[in-house]
Formats: structure tokens, C-alpha cells, sequence
């Protein structure tokens, strides 16, 4: 190629049909890369459409919502602007400016559009996500404003005097623009007071740093477990001969291979407290019939069945890199006089940490996210951040909030993952 | 969402396997959808010949959003709770239904008038009236729990009490047992100091509490004496007590009323069929047959008479409906309203105080 940069192509080598050499060269380069990749084409667009893209909209739902500016009719799909008169008046006057008649004219207007596009439960949702209490101000509201007559300030205050409050106008400001943080805000246990500084919401309420912390703590103690678990389970079947191993590992896979509600709801018969754990202890006349052990519906049965479920991912990885360790290394080092605990800590144990590396990312990940478990077995005080964001999918229909949730979960992740990648280097990492 | 998207797969494979007329109903499963199998669906195909497909959901309004949203739409009809059907309307995510559709009385008053007052929505249709109440394992408890205070008092009765894992109905039962009259409730509930005194009061029984999600599983709880007392919905203890011989009696003190209603989400594939559906469901026979399978009490006046015995053809259903003259003593209708307001913040509240 040097050569190529310092003699001008019309003077350089050329093919038998007399093209330059180099163009030649370059046309058969560039014919087998797009050869490679309509290859790879398929997969490419399999993750831009399955993974891509729903991660995109995700991200784009936790700060973008239009509830409260633009009404979509689902069946035709046509979208009609609502609210316009209130946006207007809000571009006009900044910030904490006191709401006068002007503004409760526009307001009574638009209530009057809500009514006619029937979106009053839409945009009264989008504030009673951020004010509860207030969606049935604008339902009502919509019903009404026809009836009203000016001055509207006092015609409104009078039919609700919530109209009047400085927090639902700061509230329905920020709303009238799609683009809000308000939803990340909510998922980090904050929120804005009526002048709009940000601050802590009330004890009552707070919850999602709370769950982000035991998420993160128990992922931690589920990945320490199956890593003490697993490690001698996978040192055996590396050492043992192979019609025995493989007699073993199908024992570790047959759980693998079960399907996990099966796994889940048998722990849930095993550990509850009419269970057969519980009875056989109080067979042996180990605990009272009265002091049954509360092992299910709370943070003990999570560990215990994601524990088990997990397992395979950690004995896996870690098998795949014991197996082809040889014995004779070990027992050098014992013949050159090392305990057999030296022997393991500075001959054995180096060469397992990309299995150990690799298992405690797979687990952990998948802790960090799971979500049916602890929803069977976790109680009230077994739930992980994972199944706030199910709640929010499900039941509040909040997506946005969802959404800056599992936007909050991923970001964690990846920065975990970095400072994983600096601190044991992905490149030791070894998955079989 | 791992369970909508298993539901989903599984209703799109229904969707593309079954013939051109069917209709494709989502209900709360267990003995519940059972009775409606028999009351309406098998009567429905036997006289249209439009196959119903049964699916279940813990909350059949859970998937509707989803679903609505992704433009993908596999029920065409939904059994859902009140305030969560007018929710669901207000946002846009129902068809309307026209009360016209529905058949008159057999004496011909109008459906509109034959209803019972707000069982016929813009977009909904009531099917029925069900209650929260509690229940309890007798064999498991020392003497006879009455009120809805005794639910609450672990030191007279003591063991585990299973609770909807959810903040309807739980604060209401909580002032109420606190010694709120039932008409009260509401009003208090609307005031921070009401909501603090209902966390209060479930905070007394809060380390004994096993929490239920599907309307199966209370039963099921007390018929393995994993709990003592339960809150559940009527009909469930009463299938679980007359059809399987478990020794569960209801409390109705401080019973809490409300509607099922069928909707049909936008965009159902057989929106022709759901409306069809819907009127053959909620006539008035039909209505009166299922009572006959489990007590919960016909939407309709005129059903109201015509509910005679359960089907093994000598238990008296009148006795065990919730609108039972007896059981109204000390009962609660559900403020749907006050529930589609104060939903999403009562909830969060009570996440943050389950996670405490």
C-alpha cells in the first residue's frame, strides 16, 4: 500500500486485462465485504428491529409524553392538538406568572375541545400523574365548561377550587410541552414543588431508590451464592471421568431444561409455611407447630429459588474453563512442596477467574432483571425493581414511567459493565 | 410483561388457527369463567354457532392498553372492574357500545331501565355485582369472626390474613375496621389524614399478612390453612365452600360492592361478534343463569327473580348473593370514581409502604 500512495496508479502494476492492480484488487475487496455483509444482513437487521429500535422508543417514551398536547384517534390514527390555547398562554407569560382570566378563558376553551375530541380522561390522566387527584377536575371540567360563564376564574374556582391551586398550573406548563425529565425525576423519588425547584418527595412515597438498592443488593448475594454453590459442583464434573460427569451435568441441566414456573412453584410447595419443609421440622420437633418458619413470600424465598434458577449459568461457564485445565499443573506445584490451599490460591484458582468472570456477569444481569420469581415468591418484601416496572406496564398503565425506570435499570447496567470491563477486562472473560 | 407477551403469542396463534366466526372473550379464570362458560358461551355457540374462545388474565384490563396501543388486538371482549372501564373509555381505548343493542325485559321494560343504576356505561356493559368480603377457614380459627374489625384484630384471632395486593378495597376494609361507618368512608379517604389512618390501621396486622393476586387463590390459601382469614371475592368462597365442601364461611360485614362489565377493546377483531355477544349475555336470562353457577348477583332487575338454586339443585342462591337484604348491613359500594382519581397515587403509596 505504501508503494501504491508514493507511485501514481497510472504507472503501477496492472492485471492481465490491463486494469491497474490496485483497482482490481480493491473492486474484488469490495465485492466480497458486501458478499459478507448481505451475510450478516439478516442478523443485522434482527437486532436493529428487536433490539434496536424497541430500546430507542424506550428511551424516547421516559422523556417524551404527549399526553396532555396532542390527542390520537386509535382507529383512524388522525391526530388532533388539544389544549393549543392554554400552550399559547404559557409561550406568552413566563414562569410563575399568577394565572389571571385570560388564562382561564383559554383553559375553558380548550376544556371545551376535550369535550368535543373526547380527550378529558387523556390529558386529566397526564396531570394526575405528576398531581394526583386531578383527573376527574378535567372530566368534570370538559362536562361543564359549555355551561360556564365569564368571569371564568371565579366560574371555575367555583366548581373546583383545585383550579385555583399554583401547583396543578406549574404542573399542567411543564406537561404542555412533550419533551419532561418529570418522569425520571419520579423514578429517582423526586419531584418539583409549585416553583419548580426540584425536591424529595414524602416518605410516604418513596419507594424506587429503595427497590434500585435491594435490587442491586440481593443480584450481588444471588451472584456470591451460586459462585460458592457452583464452583465445587463444576470442579467435580471437570475432574471426575467423562461417563460420570456427564451422568452429573445432566443432573445440572434437567433443572435448566424445566421450565421455570415449574421450578418457581415447586420451591413455593417446598418452603411455604404449610410446607413440606416447615412440616418436617415440626415432625422432627425441631421448631413448634406455632412457630412455623416464614421462608416463602418474602426476601428469603426470592434468594433461595432465583438462586437455584440461576445456577446453571454460573456452573456452566465455569465448567467450560476447569475442564481443559491440566491436572499435572497442580500437582507440580504440590511435588515442588505447596499445601494443597497454596496449590489451589496460586496455581488452580488464577485459571478458573475467566469462568468465575463470566458466570458472575451472566447471573448477575440476569438478577438484576428478573421479574416472574420474585412476583410468585416474593411478597411484600421480595419485589425487585423489576416488577415496579411491570406495574407500570400493567396496572398504572404509566408507561413513561416505565420507561424511565427500566431507562435508570439499563443505564446501571452499563455502567457496571464498564467498570467491569476496567476492572477484570472483558477480554477475560470466557463463556465456554 | 412476560406474561402478556406469553398471552399475547398465545391469543395470536388463536387468532390465525380458529375459523372466521368466533369471538374471543377474556375473563378472571377459575370458577368465575367457568360459570360464564356455562351461563353464556356454550348457550351463545349453540345458538349462533359463533365459537367463543375462553382466555384468563389476574385483571383482564391489564393487556387492553398494550394491546389497543401496539394495534394488535386479539380479545374482542374483556370482563373488567368499574373504575378501570371507565378509565379505559376515557382514555380512548374502548369501542362504544349502544345501549339499543341490549334486549328489553321478558315484560318488556327497556334494557336502560332494567339495569340496575350505572351498569350501562358509554362503553361498558355490567354482567354482574360481586363484593369483597372476607372469609375464614373454620377449622382454623377459635370462635366466629362477625365484623370486619375482627379481620383486623390478630390478638383475638390470631394467624396469617391473605390481602389483595392492591389498595382498592384494602383501605376501605381498613377505615371501616378502624370504625368508619360505611357511608363515611369515602369522604375520609379523600383527606391525607384518612389515607394515613388506613395505612395506620393495616400497619397493625401488616407482619401477618400473605398477599393474593389472582381471584383463585384465596381458596386456596385458606383451604391449605396458609391463612386464617382472607379477603376474596364472594363467589370464589362460595364455589371453594357449596361445590368442594371446604369448611370457608363468609363474613359480609363490611363487604365491599361493585360491578364486572363486559367491554370490547378498539380495534377488536370481532367487534360484529363482541356486540353480539355482549346483548345475548346480559339478557335477562342469561344474567340469571349464571347466578346459578356462582353468587354473584344479576346487573339486571328483572334477572333478580328468576335466580332459583345452584346446579347441584339444593342450595338457595339468594342467601349467599351480595345484595342479599342480610348481607347489606354494613356494605360499601365501590366509588369508582374516587378510585380512577386517586388509582395511580393510592397505589404508589402503597407499593412504597409494601416495600418499607
Amino acid at each position: 500500500m505504501a508503494d501504491a500512495t508514493t507511485n501514481p496508479t497510472n504507472t503501477g502494476l496492472t492485471t492481465a486485462d490491463g486494469k491497474p492492480l490496485k483497482a482490481a484488487l480493491a473492486h474484488a475487496q469490495a465485492r466480497s465485504r458486501r458478499r459478507a455483509f448481505l451475510l450478516v444482513l439478516p442478523l443485522l437487521l434482527f437486532i436493529v428491529i428487536t433490539f434496536i429500535v424497541p430500546i430507542g422508543q424506550m428511551l424516547k417514551r421516559s422523556v417524551y409524553n404527549d399526553g396532555f398536547t396532542v390527542q390520537k384517534n386509535l382507529t383512524t390514527g388522525e391526530k388532533t392538538p388539544i389544549m393549543v390555547n392554554l400552550a399559547n398562554w404559557f409561550d406568552e407569560n413566563p414562569a410563575g406568572t399568577e394565572p389571571d382570566e385570560t388564562a382561564f378563558v383559554a383553559l375553558v376553551e380548550d376544556l371545551k375541545t376535550l369535550k368535543e375530541t373526547r380527550a378529558a380522561g387523556q390529558a386529566g390522566t397526564r396531570i394526575n400523574y405528576e398531581l394526583p387527584g386531578s383527573r376527574s377536575l378535567f372530566t368534570q371540567g370538559a362536562r361543564k365548561a359549555k355551561k360556564l360563564q365569564p368571569p371564568f376564574k371565579e366560574a371555575l374556582i367555583e366548581l373546583n377550587p383545585k383550579w385555583g391551586d399554583p401547583k396543578l398550573w406549574q404542573v399542567m406548563r411543564s406537561a404542555s410541552s412533550n419533551l419532561t425529565g418529570t418522569f425520571f425525576l419520579a423514578a429517582m423519588d423526586r419531584t418539583r414543588n409549585a416553583d419548580g425547584d426540584i425536591m424529595s418527595v414524602d416518605e410516604d412515597h418513596q419507594i424506587y431508590l429503595k427497590l434500585f438498592g435491594r435490587t442491586f443488593m440481593l443480584s450481588v448475594l444471588i451472584t456470591v451464592l451460586t459462585l460458592i454453590l457452583a464452583y465445587p459442583i463444576a470442579h467435580l464434573l471437570a475432574t471426575l471421568p467423562l461417563r460420570y460427569s456427564n451422568l452429573l451435568m445432566i443432573f445440572v441441566l434437567l433443572p435448566f431444561w424445566t421450565s421455570l414456573l415449574v421450578r418457581t412453584t415447586s420451591w413455593m410447595i417446598l418452603l411455604q409455611s404449610q410446607g413440606v419443609l416447615n412440616d418436617a421440622m415440626v415432625a422432627m420437633g425441631l421448631i413448634g407447630n406455632d412457630n412455623r418458619i416464614q421462608m416463602m413470600y418474602n426476601k428469603i424465598g426470592t434468594v433461595v429459588a432465583m438462586t437455584h434458577i440461576l445456577l446453571p449459568f454460573m456452573v456452566l461457564p465455569l465448567y467450560s474453563v476447569m475442564r481443559p485445565i491440566n491436572p499435572s499443573y497442580v500437582r507440580a506445584a504440590r511435588s515442588l512442596g505447596a499445601t494443597s490451599w497454596t496449590a489451589f490460591r496460586r496455581i488452580y484458582f488464577p485459571q478458573t477467574v475467566p469462568g468465575i468472570a463470566a458466570g458472575a456477569l451472566l447471573v448477575f444481569i440476569l438478577a438484576v432483571g428478573y421479574y416472574i420469581t420474585p412476583a410468585l415468591v416474593g411478597g411484600s418484601d421480595g419485589t425487585l425493581i423489576s416488577n415496579l416496572i411491570a406495574f407500570h406496564m400493567q396496572k398504572s398503565l404509566n408507561w413513561s414511567m416505565a420507561a424511565a425506570l427500566a431507562s435508570l435499570l439499563l443505564g446501571g447496567i452499563l455502567i457496571l459493565y464498564w467498570l467491569y470491563d476496567r476492572l477484570v477486562g472483558i477480554d477475560n472473560l470466557k463463556l465456554g | 410483561m412476560k406474561k402478556i407477551l406469553i398471552l399475547t403469542t398465545a391469543l395470536s396463534g388463536f387468532a390465525f388457527a380458529a375459523s372466521a366466526e368466533e369471538v374471543t372473550v377474556m375473563s378472571w379464570g377459575g370458577a368465575y369463567t367457568k360459570s360464564q362458560v356455562e351461563a353464556y358461551h356454550k348457550p351463545f355457540t349453540a345458538e349462533t354457532g359463533i365459537t367463543v374462545n375462553s382466555v384468563d388474565a389476574d385483571n383482564p384490563a391489564t393487556p387492553i392498553k398494550a394491546q389497543v396501543e401496539a394495534g394488535n388486538v386479539t380479545i374482542d371482549v374483556a370482563d373488567v372492574e368499574f373504575s378501570d372501564a371507565v378509565r379505559l373509555c376515557d382514555e380512548g381505548l374502548l369501542e362504544e357500545i349502544d345501549p339499543s343493542i341490549l334486549p328489553p325485559a321478558p315484560d318488556g321494560t327497556p334494557a336502560t331501565e332494567d339495569f340496575i343504576d350505572g351498569a350501562i356505561q358509554d362503553c361498558a356493559v355490567a354482567n354482574i355485582v360481586w363484593s369483597t368480603v372476607f372469609a375464614y377457614n373454620k377449622d382454623n380459627v377459635n370462635g366466629t369472626p362477625t365484623s370486619i374489625a375482627d379481620f383486623f384484630d390478630t390478638t383475638k384471632y390470631p394467624g396469617k390474613r391473605g390481602l389483595r395486593k392492591s389498595a382498592k378495597a384494602n383501605l376501605e376494609m381498613a377505615l371501616m375496621a378502624d370504625g368508619v361507618p360505611a357511608g363515611e368512608v369515602y369522604g375520609i379517604l379523600n383527606t391525607p389524614e384518612g389515607v394515613d389512618r388506613a395505612f395506620a390501621k393495616l400497619d397493625t396486622i401488616k407482619g401477618d399478612i400473605v398477599w393474593w393476586e389472582a381471584g383463585a387463590q384465596p381458596p386456596q390459601l385458606l383451604a391449605d390453612g396458609e391463612v386464617v382469614m382472607s379477603t376474596a371475592y364472594n363467589g370464589r368462597i362460595f364455589n371453594a365452600a357449596v361445590a368442594e365442601s371446604q369448611p370457608l364461611e363468609v363474613v359480609w360485614d363490611g363487604q365491599i360492592l361493585d360491578f364486572d362489565l363486559f367491554v370490547i377493546p378498539k380495534g377488536a377483531p370481532n367487534k360484529d361478534n363482541a356486540m353480539k355477544f355482549i346483548a345475548f349475555a346480559t339478557d335477562t336470562k342469561r344474567l340469571a343463569d349464571q347466578a346459578s353457577y356462582i353468587s354473584y348477583g344479576p346487573a339486571r332487575k328483572s334477572s333478580g327473580s328468576l335466580v332459583g338454586l345452584y346446579q347441584d339443585g339444593k342450595t338457595e342462591m339468594a342467601p349467599h348473593m351480595p345484595t342479599a337484604e342480610a348481607n347489606l348491613k354494613n356494605a360499601l359500594v365501590n366509588n369508582f370514581e374516587f378510585w380512577v382519581d386517586h388509582d395511580a397515587e393510592l397505589n404508589e403509596r402503597f407499593n412504597a409502604w409494601l416495600a418499607k
